[in-house]
């Protein structure tokens, strides 16, 4: 079975695709990343809570 | 080839050649005055007395500046109007024709929630109905009110600009004091000399446009009066801030020099006729606006220098 030919509209908008595409996966990142600053880094709250005490 | 075949494939030449890219929806979101927000909000957050976790600190700055972005879409939806009409506006996504209003108003919508959401939870609550706040005031208050309803439009407006260093520092401590609001009277006070003399030399596009600045209500004469008092105002503001915590001897170094360079242009502006401006194309009032992009930037970065140096035991005055 032969790929199907790309369609005129993916190519025209294959730089919004991709730029849609790789804001998404920048998203999930930066989520990720939160979740493990937050569930794992205790040494700057603690470093905050000195300076405020 | 029939009439209507011919007619629908003009339009569709046209449409793909009208077809938004990606570029020109982040254009909507106005980078450059995006990387002021940025700017600004990371002196703010990295002045503040309280050390920030980088990858926290990185998503805190991020999400100012979609924030930031968001109102910078939601402005041009409302706008769309007067930026038909304006040269210095007229290639814009929507004037262009790239992107559509409802586009740009769902673009704007969800942007604002995304990032008012995400700064609260990346940070402190406090921090993001800041940002939410700032939002609403360059969108409603300036955008949909101010700016075409009263000649103090660009002085009251201008403190949506100022709010980015306030939000920073509140994200790094979850709390307020003076220092950040010494940073944002210096970008609101900077604000009207700044727009007030882009508006001496872009005269035609405010005029076209109805939009009533201080140029177009009260005259040419009177503006550049203006333009000094403000300068005269935010020299001593910029000059008095080097006391506070926030400032040391670096940062009174470069407020006294650049405030001296400003003081004069206001001067020279003020004193001009509009012959005179015409004779040479507004050169001052030009070099005083790029002057004015270097002020702010160099007054926030000798903030930064002075925050930066504070842990080796330099900066500030101790």
């Amino acid at each position: 079975m032969s790929l199907r030919k790309t369609h005129e509209l993916h190519q025209r908008r294959f730089s919004r695709n991709l730029g849609v595409g790789l804001t998404l996966a920048a998203f999930i990142v930066i989520i990720f990343g939160l979740t493990v600053v937050k569930v794992s880094g205790t040494d700057f709250s603690l470093a905050t809570q000195e300076v405020q005490n | 080839m029939s009439d209507a075949s011919i007619n629908a494939s003009t339009v569709r030449a046209k449409s793909h050649a009208d077809e938004a890219s990606f570029g020109d929806f982040f254009a909507l979101l106005k980078p450059r005055v995006m990387s002021l927000v940025v700017f600004t909000a990371l002196v703010g957050l990295l002045a503040a007395p309280v050390p920030v976790h980088p990858f926290v600190g990185f998503c805190a700055i991020l999400f100012i500046a979609i924030g930031g972005g968001a109102s910078g879409a939601l402005n041009m939806w409302w706008d769309a109007d007067i930026d038909r009409v304006m040269k210095r506006t007229k290639k814009r996504p929507i004037p262009a024709g790239k992107v559509d209003e409802g586009e740009a108003l769902a673009i704007g919508l969800a942007l604002s929630g995304l990032s008012v959401i995400m700064l609260g939870l990346a940070t402190n609550w406090f921090a993001g109905a800041f940002l939410a706040f700032t939002i609403f005031f360059y969108v409603v208050i300036y955008t949909m009110w101010l700016k075409r309803s009263t000649p103090q439009n660009i002085v009251i407006g201008g403190a949506a600009g100022a709010f980015p260093p306030v939000i920073g520092w509140v994200a790094a401590t979850g709390s307020m004091s003076l220092e950040p609001w010494l940073m944002f009277a210096l970008t609101f006070m900077w604000t009207p000399p700044h727009f007030w003399a882009l508006a001496l030399f872009m005269r035609s596009d405010y005029d076209d446009a109805g939009v009533p600045m201080l140029t177009v209500t009260h005259g040419r004469r009177a503006t550049r009066r203006h333009i000094l008092v403000y300068t005269a105002l935010l020299a001593a503001l910029a000059v008095g801030t080097a006391f506070s915590g926030i400032g040391g001897s670096i940062y009174l170094t470069v407020a006294v020099v650049l405030n001296a360079l400003f003081l004069r242009g206001a001067w020279q502006i003020a004193r001009r006729t509009e012959d005179d401006a015409e004779a040479d194309d507004f050169k001052v009032e030009r070099s005083f606006f790029k002057l004015s992009l270097l002020y702010l930037f160099l007054h926030f970065g000798a903030i930064l220098v002075e925050a930066l140096l504070k842990p080796y035991g330099l900066g500030g005055w101790s």
